[in-house]
């Protein structure tokens, strides 16, 4: 016989819609502002300003030549005139990054301190990951309607497993003598998570939040399919009308915002520790 | 001096439901084979010692020997399967959380093997952690700093511990544990990982801090030379059990067991024994008072060349030989005036006999044990020293 788990899943999406609209539209018109006064911000800002924030960002944090090629790779895209398409995916990649980090800390820290609530966890992320994005792009549309919101929840989901993956890592790997002696001078549960636990697996924390920036704005195409604005969307629209050079220079600056973000958030954490 | 530490029919059993283990013990079974049948390892099997104030005890065994389980049991971080732990009148095994949580602030601190040192904290901010747990204000930096100079740290207050070498990371270890000013200091095999010269050192500073701190120490050791030097007593240990306990002298004079024999056998006695321990009881000597016929008399009822003088509270003034009493016996002379020899070889009471013998084989004259004050204590005669170092003495 066959398990008809397609019409179980059919079920519980028509389940949750008829029963938990509120919490979607809640949740959908919270998304949607938030990003809003981001991308308007980002937009309202004249680029020339953002440009130097971003490139003195990468000096200050990284080094100097990732400060120069920051500031190089935006001065082409506003060349190609892609401006505010990049503003609208870099919004897109922001506030996913953010969710992620939201949620994602505090379970990588439960999964970390409960075996119980890793042993149930690790299958889910594996599902998260892997799972085709198209898979859910569906569901999303439904419980967030057409335009970003469903994108920004499809590509937290895509994004978030790294994030609780590796600060579960970095903690588990914070030498059992160290713990020991936190204990041994009396430290709360709390202090111990604050003074010690966390502050060593920084870099470790930070590796994961790189990889949900790079994995989010590998999502930018997908969530583009659903409506969302942004580089995405030029990449579509360059497919769509076989116009190769669109397509490429969405590509180019898609390729620029990623580099220059990774090397940006690499540095960080890194700064403290020293040998 | 009274009773700091007192643990009492100690266990530690590891494993799941470990009560098993007591019925398995008590039919007399060793601890492979509870391993092996029941899958629990016998960390400690009723240990109980008890640790004066002001103490410096050190618990000595090999590895597996239970001693890291014990002394991690002291302050609970390690919670014992049965027995107290009592601590000025409280049970360690029995406090909530909080009060434990207290108790480790402000009583205990330890130090430990691999240092523990927070590598993204300066020196200073390690050095303040246990202050800055307790919700010490901006105070705690100077309580902080404070410890590091007693430890010999000055100036590196801001150096990150990956930037100081093994020697000055145990320093920081031991300012960190210092300067929340404690009553008990556990220190968990704090100088095995230090290369021998350093390690020599910090044995050495630390009695000198214990001088002036005169902190209750339970020091963990796998090394019998250091538990020698720095412990007033030992307790050594084996597969979780109590061989013996007792000062330096007794382990190795009288050891309780053939395994204690073993374990203090290939010990290097001179480094270990001092002036004090194989010194002789320096009789006759004569007073100041005293002509030359009472001392030429003294020497030959003892058949002895040469007789100490000692003035008042038995002070040394220094010796006289039998030929110059003689001399002056002929010349008429009765006082001692200008047969005293002055310049002889003294000793401190603590000197290691290892740099005693060769102060022993160059003198002139006996060489005298003298302690601060300049009053005599005992003589070293070579006869003694020799069956000392052969292991034949009984130290007196």
């Amino acid at each position: 016989m066959r398990i008809p788990i397609g019409d179980w899943i059919e079920a519980i999406v028509e389940f949750l819609l008829a029963n938990f609209e509120f919490f979607f539209d809640a949740v959908s018109s919270g998304l949607g502002s938030l990003a809003g006064g981001l991308e308007g911000f980002l937009k309202g800002v004249p680029y020339p300003i953002l440009i130097i924030a971003l490139a003195g960002l990468g000096w200050w944090l990284a080094k100097r030549s990732v400060g120069i090629m920051t500031a190089l790779g935006l001065l082409l895209i506003v060349n190609l005139g892609l401006w505010d398409e990049t503003m609208e995916s870099l919004t897109l990649v922001i506030v996913a990054t953010l969710i992620a980090i939201v949620i994602g800390l505090p379970l990588g820290i439960l999964a970390a301190k409960k075996r119980t609530v890793q042993i149930i966890m690790k299958p889910l992320l594996d599902l998260m990951q892997t799972l085709p994005a198209f898979v859910y792009l569906i569901p999303a549309l439904m419980f967030f309607g057409l335009g970003r919101v469903p994108g920004i929840v499809a590509t937290v989901i895509f994004a978030m497993p790294p994030a609780i993956r590796l600060t579960a890592l970095g903690i588990n790997q914070v030498p059992r003598e160290l713990i020991e002696a936190a204990d041994a001078f009396g430290a709360t549960p709390g202090q111990k998570l604050y003074k010690v636990e966390l502050p060593m697996a920084l870099p470790t924390i930070m590796a994961g939040v790189n990889q949900a920036i790079m994995l989010s704005l590998s999502m930018v195409v997908i969530s583009a399919m659903i409506g969302a604005q942004g580089l995405g969307a030029q990449v579509l629209r360059g497919i769509s009308r076989l116009d190769i050079g669109l397509g490429f220079e969405s590509g180019l600056a898609v390729v620029i915002l990623a580099m220059t973000l990774d090397r940006i958030t690499q540095s960080l954490g890194q700064n403290k520790i020293k040998d | 001096m009274s009773t700091k530490i007192e643990v009492k029919g100690l266990y530690k059993i590891f494993g799941d439901n470990p009560n098993r283990g007591f019925d398995l013990l008590a039919k007399g079974l060793s601890k492979q084979e509870i391993q092996d049948k029941a899958g629990l390892a016998v960390g400690l099997d009723d240990v109980s010692f008890s640790v004066e104030t002001g103490e410096v005890f050190v618990v000595m065994g090999l590895s597996g020997s239970g001693k890291s389980t014990l002394i991690r049991c002291l302050n609970r971080l390690i919670k014992p399967t049965k027995g107290q732990v009592i601590i000025d009148g409280e049970d360690i095994t029995r406090l909530s959380s909080q009060a434990l949580i207290e108790v480790r602030r402000k009583k205990i601190s330890m130090v430990f093997q691999n240092f523990a040192l927070f590598p993204h904290r300066t020196v200073l901010e390690n050095a303040a952690f246990g202050l800055e747990i307790q919700g010490v204000g901006s105070e705690r930096f100077d309580l902080a700093r404070e410890a590091l100079h007693m430890v010999g740290l000055k100036g590196w207050e801001d150096n990150y511990p990956g930037q100081l070498s093994g020697g000055m990371q145990q320093r920081v270890g031991l300012a960190r544990a210092l300067a929340n000013d404690p009553d008990i200091l556990l220190m968990d095999e704090a100088f095995s990982a230090l290369d021998p010269l350093i390690r020599k050192q910090m044995q050495n500073e630390l009695l000198d801090l214990q001088e002036r701190l005169h902190k209750t120490i339970v020091f963990i050791t796998h090394d019998l030379d250091e538990a020698l030097k720095l412990g007033d007593r030992i307790l050594l240990m084996k597969d979780g059990r109590v061989q013996q306990i007792g000062t330096p002298e007794e382990i190795l004079g009288q050891p309780a067991n053939e395994y204690v024999r073993k374990f203090v056998e290939d010990v290097d006695r001179t480094t270990v024994l001092t002036a004090k321990d194989v010194m002789r009881n320096p009789d006759p000597v004569i007073s100041p008072k005293d002509g030359p016929r009472v001392a030429l008399r003294r020497m030959k009822e003892e058949g002895i060349s040469s007789i100490f003088v000692l003035g008042k509270e038995r002070k040394l003034m220094g010796l006289i030989k039998a030929e110059d009493a003689a001399n002056a016996i002929n010349e008429g002379r009765t006082g001692l005036d200008g047969l005293i020899i002055t310049d002889v070889p003294t000793v401190q009471p603590d000197l290691s006999v290892a740099d005693l013998i060769p102060m022993v084989a160059t003198a002139k004259y006996p060489v005298s044990v003298v302690d601060e004050n300049g009053r005599m204590m005992g003589i070293i005669i070579r006869g003694s020293l020799l069956a000392t170092l052969a292991g034949k003495g009984d130290f007196q």
